[in-house]
Parts: C-alpha cells; sequence; structure tokens
C-alpha cells in the first residue's frame, strides 16, 4: 500500500497527466459535479458521484461506428476505428467500478464489442471509497462493499493522506511509476477508515433493500404481477433513469445524412421510449407499463438469468435522485420483492 | 410551509368519494424519502390516508395526467390544482385534451414549493429525515443535530418568481382567493438580453451542451401533449437520441420551446426536473416576454378558450425586422 | 476578387406567388444579384417550418431569408401574418441564444418587385458574408 498527502494530490495527478489522459469529478460552474479532464489548477471534487456515469468512458453516449462515402455509383466505406489512447478514470465509485462487471459480460461476450474492447483495454480505473454515503445508496443490496472499491487501484480518504492499493496488473504498473509521488504505508488507518464506513453503511435508509426475491428465473413470477399497472402509472416514459444508469446499455445504431456522405452512429438508447426495438412490424411494447416493466425485468431478472445471478443494478442510487416522478428501482423492488 | 394540511385533504376527499362525486383521485403518493414524492391514483380513502401526502415536495403538475387518466375513468376524478396548475388546466381544455366533465377540481393553495438541492447545499447529504412545519426541519445522517431552514430559503427556483397565486381554474376552493402577482420572472430573461451575443452564445453553449436528450422536459411539460412527437418519430427525419453534435440539442430546445410558444404557462416543470439543471424555463419566459412586448400581455391559460397570439395576428404586426431595432 | 474568398451559402424561400415570381422577373430584367442565393419555393411564407430555418442552418447555410408576398395581399389571405409573428419570435429567440441575428431576415417582395428581390439579396449576401462563416449554429458531421 502507497499513500500520498492529500495537500500534495496535484503531483499525483501531475504524475498520471504527465503520459495520459486524466479524467476525474471536478466540479463545473454551477457547482455539480461532472467527469471531466484534470489539468493543472482543477481540483477533484467533493461531491460522492456525478450524474453521468462514468460509463460514458468506455460506452460513449454516441459514437461513429463507419462512414459512408458515395462517388457515382460507387460506395466507400471508412472504418472509424482507432486504437485508444491510454488514459485513466479517477474517483470512481464501488458502484460505478462494479458497473463496468457488468457492461464487460454484455460487450466483452462473443461477439466481442471492438470499441468497446479497445477502451476497456486502455483505461485504468482508479476507485475511491465512499467515507459519506448518502441515503439514496443502496450498493450493499447487490453486495457492493463501498469500503471496498474493485478497480486497478483503490484508493482510500483518511486523516489527510490518500491510500492507494493496485488490485490488477494494470494498476501495479500505474502505482509503480507513481513511487516518486508516493510513498509506502501500513495499512492500519485504511482498516480502520473502512470500519467506519461499513458502520454508516448500516445506518443507511435503504440498508435492509434486500435483492433475494429476485434473479434468474422468476420471469414468470413476476411477469404478470398485477402491481406492474400501479408502479407505471405516472411514469412519464423519459428518458433519465435509463441515461444517468451506469449499467444500462441498450443503444441504437442510425445513419446520419451528412449531405456529402452518411455517418454510421450508435447513440444509447432507452427502453423507456416508444421506438425503442421499433422493428418493421411495429413494436412489441406497446404501452408504458410494458416498458417499465422491460427496464426492472431486466435489471432484477433477465440480467440475472444470463449472468450467473449477477444482478443488472449496482445501487448506485442516481435514478432515485433524478426520476422526475421518484419512481424507481427500490420502490418496485419493495412492492414486487415484498409480497413474494 | 402549507396552510392547508393533509387531513384537510383526506377528508375533502372522503367526503366527495363518499356522495358519490368523484370515484378516483389523483394526488401525491408518499415515497421511500420524506421529499420524493410520485403522482398516482387513490381509489379508495384507505388507499389515501396509507400514502397520500401534501408537503413542501408537492411540485408536480397533475394537469397533464388529466389527458390519459380521463379517458380511462368511468367516474369524476378529483385533482388537486395549485394556483399555477391551475393556468395548464385551463389551457388543456382551451386545446380539448381532456373533457372537463370528467374532472372535479379543487384548488389549493400553495406558499410555495421547496428544492431539494437547496436543502442538500445547506444540510449536507445523507438526509434521513425532513419535517415541513413553519420552518422545514432536516435531519441527517452525518450531522448531530437537525437542520432548521427557512422555507424562504430553499424555495424552488420557479417559485420564487411566483406569478399568481390565484386560481383560474376549481369546482371547489379550498382556502382564500389569492391574487395575480406582480412577479420577477422576466428578470434573468432580461439579464441574458443585456450581455453581448458572444456571452449569451456561451451561455447557452454550456447550459445546452449538458442535454443528455432524456427528454423529460417535453414529457413533464403539459403542453407537449402530441400523442406522437416529431422527436419521438423515427419517421420525421429529426428525431435523434444522440449527443451527436451541439447543433442537435439546440435544435431540439429551440424547437420544443417554439412549438409550446403562447402555450407555455410558465408553470416551470421543465426546469423541476432537468437531471442536469439546465433553466430550460428561460427559453419559454423569452417567448413569452417578447409576446408580450410585441403583441400585448397574454398569459396562456388564464382563461378557457383564448386564442394564442401564435395563432393569430394583426394586420399591424411588428416586421422581424422591427423585433432588433426595437431592442437596440 | 480574391480566388480564394469564402463564398456565403444563401437559402431564400420564397412563396410561390410573389416572391418566386419576383426573382423571375429580376431574371427576365437581367438584374443581377449572386448566385450564392439559392431560392426554395415554398407555396406560402407560411410554409416555412422554423425546423426548415435551422435544418438550412444545419445542412451549410450562412444566412436564411423568407420572402413572401406584402402584407395583405397573401393569395391565402393570411398566411403571410402568420409567418410574420412566427419568425418574428424565432429571430428573436435566436439572438436569445447568441446565433447573430444578420443571418435571417424576412423581406416581403411582390412579383412585379423584381428589383427589389435582386437589391434585397445583394444586400443580404453582403452582410452574411461580412460575417463571415456560420459557426454558432452548425453541425460540424455535415462540414466532413
Amino acid at each position: 500500500m502507497r499513500k500520498c498527502s492529500l495537500s500534495k494530490i496535484d503531483l499525483l495527478f501531475a504524475e498520471i497527466a504527465k503520459t495520459q489522459s486524466l479524467y476525474m469529478p471536478i466540479d463545473g460552474a454551477d457547482g455539480r459535479a461532472v467527469y471531466s479532464k484534470w489539468q493543472a489548477g482543477k481540483a477533484w471534487s467533493s461531491a460522492l458521484n456525478t450524474v453521468k456515469s462514468p460509463k460514458n468512458f468506455f460506452f460513449p453516449h454516441t459514437e461513429e461506428l463507419a462512414n459512408f462515402k458515395t462517388a457515382g455509383k460507387t460506395i466507400e466505406i471508412i472504418d472509424v476505428r482507432a486504437e485508444a489512447e491510454d488514459f485513466v478514470v479517477f474517483g470512481v465509485r464501488a458502484c460505478d467500478a462494479k458497473s463496468f462487471d457488468i457492461l464487460d459480460r454484455v460487450f466483452l461476450t462473443d461477439p466481442v464489442d471492438s470499441f468497446y474492447a479497445s477502451r476497456r483495454e486502455h483505461g485504468v480505473i482508479i476507485t475511491t471509497a465512499c467515507n459519506r454515503p448518502t441515503e439514496t445508496c443502496f450498493c450493499t443490496t447487490f453486495g457492493i462493499d463501498a469500503a471496498e472499491p474493485a478497480g486497478d487501484i483503490s484508493t482510500w480518504k483518511t486523516g489527510g493522506e490518500l491510500y492507494l492499493k493496485a488490485n490488477t496488473e494494470k494498476g501495479e504498473a500505474l502505482l509503480a511509476a507513481l513511487e516518486g509521488v508516493t510513498e509506502a504505508a501500513d495499512d492500519a488507518a485504511v482498516r480502520a477508515e473502512k470500519e467506519n464506513i461499513r458502520k454508516i453503511m448500516k445506518k443507511l435508509p435503504l440498508a435492509d433493500v434486500k435483492a433475494d426475491a429476485f434473479g434468474g428465473g422468476k420471469t414468470k413470477q413476476y411477469f404478470d404481477d398485477p402491481a406492474w399497472a400501479a408502479l407505471s402509472e405516472s411514469c412519464l416514459g423519459c428518458g433519465t433513469c435509463t441515461f444517468v444508469c451506469p449499467t444500462c446499455q441498450c443503444y441504437d445504431v442510425k445513419d446520419f445524412n451528412t449531405g456529402r456522405g452518411i455517418i454510421r452512429f450508435r447513440c444509447w438508447d432507452s427502453c423507456m421510449y416508444s421506438d425503442f426495438t421499433l422493428m418493421a412490424h411495429g413494436n412489441n411494447r406497446n404501452s408504458q407499463k410494458e416498458r417499465f416493466r422491460q427496464r426492472f425485468m431486466q435489471k432484477l431478472v433477465y440480467y440475472p438469468e444470463n449472468n450467473d445471478g449477477i444482478f443488472g443494478c449496482v445501487g448506485c442510487g442516481r435514478c432515485l435522485a433524478k426520476c422526475p416522478i421518484s419512481m424507481n428501482i427500490v420502490k418496485v423492488m419493495k412492492t414486487l420483492g415484498g409480497k413474494n | 410551509m402549507q396552510k392547508i394540511t393533509r387531513d384537510a385533504l383526506i377528508e375533502k376527499a372522503a367526503a366527495l368519494l363518499e356522495n358519490g362525486t368523484v370515484s378516483a383521485v389523483l394526488g401525491w403518493k408518499r415515497g421511500e424519502f420524506d421529499y420524493d414524492v410520485t403522482p398516482a391514483v387513490f381509489n379508495s380513502i384507505d388507499e389515501m390516508k396509507e400514502g397520500f401526502v401534501w408537503n413542501d415536495f408537492c411540485g408536480a403538475n397533475f394537469s397533464k395526467y388529466l389527458v390519459s387518466k380521463t379517458k380511462k375513468a368511468e367516474g369524476k376524478i378529483l385533482v388537486f390544482l395549485k394556483p399555477c396548475d391551475t393556468y395548464s388546466f385551463n389551457q388543456l381544455l382551451t386545446e380539448h385534451r381532456f373533457d372537463r366533465e370528467k374532472v372535479y377540481a379543487v384548488g389549493i393553495p400553495c406558499e410555495g414549493m421547496a428544492d431539494i438541492d437547496k436543502i442538500r447545499e445547506i444540510a449536507g447529504d445523507g438526509i434521513s429525515k425532513i419535517e415541513c412545519g413553519e420552518k422545514i426541519t432536516v435531519t441527517t445522517l452525518y450531522a448531530d443535530e437537525p437542520v432548521v431552514i427557512e422555507c424562504e430559503k430553499v424555495l424552488e427556483g420557479r417559485c420564487e418568481s411566483c406569478k399568481s397565486k390565484a386560481h383560474v381554474a376549481y369546482d371547489e376552493l379550498m382556502g382564500d382567493e389569492g391574487e395575480v402577482l406582480d412577479s420577477n420572472r422576466f428578470d434573468e430573461v432580461a439579464r441574458l438580453e443585456a450581455m453581448s451575443a458572444e456571452e449569451r452564445f456561451a451561455f447557452w453553449q454550456n447550459e445546452l451542451s449538458k442535454c443528455i436528450r432524456c427528454n423529460a422536459c417535453r414529457d413533464i411539460c403539459p403542453a407537449c401533449t402530441c400523442e406522437k412527437c416529431v422527436f419521438g418519430n423515427p419517421n420525421s427525419g429529426v428525431e435523434n437520441k444522440a449527443i451527436s453534435d451541439s447543433f442537435e440539442e439546440k435544435m431540439f430546445h429551440i424547437i420544443r420551446a417554439f412549438h409550446v410558444a403562447g402555450r407555455c404557462t410558465d408553470c416551470g416543470e421543465c426546469s423541476r426536473v432537468c437531471p442536469q439543471n439546465i433553466p430550460l424555463h428561460l427559453l419559454n419566459r423569452k417567448f413569452i416576454k417578447d409576446i408580450n412586448s410585441f403583441y400585448g400581455e397574454y398569459q396562456a391559460g388564464a382563461e378557457v378558450g383564448s386564442r394564442a397570439p401564435l395563432v393569430n395576428y394583426t394586420t399591424e404586426d411588428l416586421e422581424p425586422g422591427e423585433v432588433f431595432a426595437k431592442g437596440e | 476578387m480574391q480566388v480564394n474568398e469564402r463564398k456565403p451559402l444563401i437559402v431564400a424561400f420564397c412563396c410561390n406567388w410573389c416572391s418566386y415570381a419576383g426573382a423571375d422577373l429580376a431574371g427576365n430584367n437581367r438584374l443581377n444579384y449572386p448566385a450564392d442565393v439559392k431560392i426554395i419555393r415554398v407555396p406560402c411564407s407560411c410554409r416555412v417550418n422554423p425546423m426548415f430555418v435551422l435544418r438550412a442552418f444545419q445542412r451549410g447555410a450562412d444566412g436564411v431569408i423568407i420572402c413572401g408576398c406584402h402584407p395583405g395581399d397573401c393569395h391565402y389571405t393570411s398566411g403571410n401574418y402568420y409567418t410574420r409573428r412566427r419568425m418574428a419570435l424565432l429571430f428573436s429567440m435566436l439572438d436569445f441564444l447568441g446565433i447573430e441575428k444578420e443571418r435571417t431576415r424576412v423581406e416581403w417582395v411582390s412579383a412585379a418587385e423584381g428589383a427589389k428581390f435582386a437589391a434585397t439579396m445583394n444586400d443580404f449576401v453582403e452582410k452574411v458574408t461580412a460575417l463571415g462563416e456560420n459557426k454558432r449554429l452548425e453541425d460540424l458531421r455535415c462540414k466532413r
């Protein structure tokens, strides 16, 4: 384990940023934290988390897949794929770190998504433990320990120091490169901080939310539950929950006519939208109830069914905070799971 | 704090449900926390007693829900309307979007709603309990003592410049008749207008680039009741979920504001729900301000059946070229 | 004139009954106006959806001008009165967003005003040329 004084953390950041792009939550002009590129003078935000999750680094909101140019009767296909450059994402919370595992299972299984794979390969994730989780946090529900975040390097902020521990080869390599700006440390302070965090986690209002009632093979049990009608009753059909979600992985592939050629791109899609999975014959989910059910069944039943029981939610609490009508996965779990 | 109590509203609803005037109640439902409130339909008084809330977080405007709920309802629906909600209510009636006969509207006074983000700024994270009384008392996981906050300090932005405490539509009014206020709601628009074009461009470029195209502003908007939105229709040629280029966000927000120009009642729901806190209401207010100064004062929803300024004209209207001459 | 001088792209929406005929008359009278103006004929100036204006800018226009019959002379009685309100508000909004107001214009040109059409276009092209390339309402994807 290594440590670096928080007062000298800029040296650490500068050292990382020397060789690659470094991103971290930085407060914007309006005081809200956004993952942005670090440069000298910028400070690491003290906010618990950002509105948009760091999945954007690996699975961007919009990305080009290919370009087409026509000349006479020929069409030229331009491959826009380029090897990603090395980058570091710093300050990722335990919940968001877990979300990368969930995305990996989608994008890195055959057929591998080369765009995503390239970014994963070149990205180093430095996580940080949550000293002050908030009321919307419920990562413990999905077996995530906010005191022991995953990622290539884990960090803890305590007693004016930042403690760093490498978890992977990539992490070890980076940490070795940072020896000049860190010093060796024992883990006593970190152990105490972990205890502290775990104690707080137990006190959180959502600490008792359990996902046990859900999982693979429960489609029949929940699909026709009459409660879906009331739960989805006031859903607006906007895409807020899906776009702030760190684990939502649906996308749409579209063509854009530039007047000179075609750009084929993909962008995040939302199962809450009426044109989601729209096919030539029409749509297979015609009511907001069905769309709403799809989202939560995917997180709680379909995803675990196909992925060794791992849930498709990490309990980051973004949808709890941002849904315009305050309907969210916790309410769904409590309503449906409560009676089974 | 709100002058009328939750119990008084439940009592009113109970009486109306009991005598058969209404068959269901559209109201705010308690959530996981004291501040998260979901619009819901209550079918019985027991359901109301269990889940109904009325506090400083009941900002949701129910008018738009009437469009879908009245179609399904067998009897009348009881709806509680705050003053600003009644403007949207009238506007939707003007546009024949729901059947007035199927609604029983109870006007309730509103002292302004609280903004949870502002409370969080003062009290800190980890809010475990909020009590809405004379003042707002916030208990957090990290502070030893509850924090007591004056309601005025944490008012939602739209309530700080409340345009009216008067109900313009109701079947029954609880509390006193309010008055249309002399609000300062156009001050921020005027402040932007006074900037140079470069500054304005930088301001909006920064704000609109935050847009994640979630469409929450559109979906909550009581003026956006098209069955199929042009931006949600793959055949329209402009449908786009991507934030591919800053042009797309500008196009979306300009056109959306234009589509509701003259119909927007300035309820402020768009800015309330924006996950990125973009001050979208300023676009709408700009149109309202312009309409007022070019074509005479007009408040959408102030009365049922009024002709919106954009489907109206006079032969003496201002020329587009004169608009700028006037401003300079 | 410099060889490499950038030519602006101007989109002119002209109503079928007055302004388009006015453009025709300008041509018949051999009046000069820049070839940078691309005319799109519309049945009435009020056919111009605000989206058309934005789309034109997206696809690379540097200026957009809408021409219709003089108020009171609309072939459809009142179409141009609506245009007048809509465009006044739209242009004011574009200005509010910091997009140069000189890039947009509405002019009333009758079928008999070939000279006015040519003069209007000359003036508009000159003003837009002075502003240079449209950078505030551009879609970078269309530049490639």
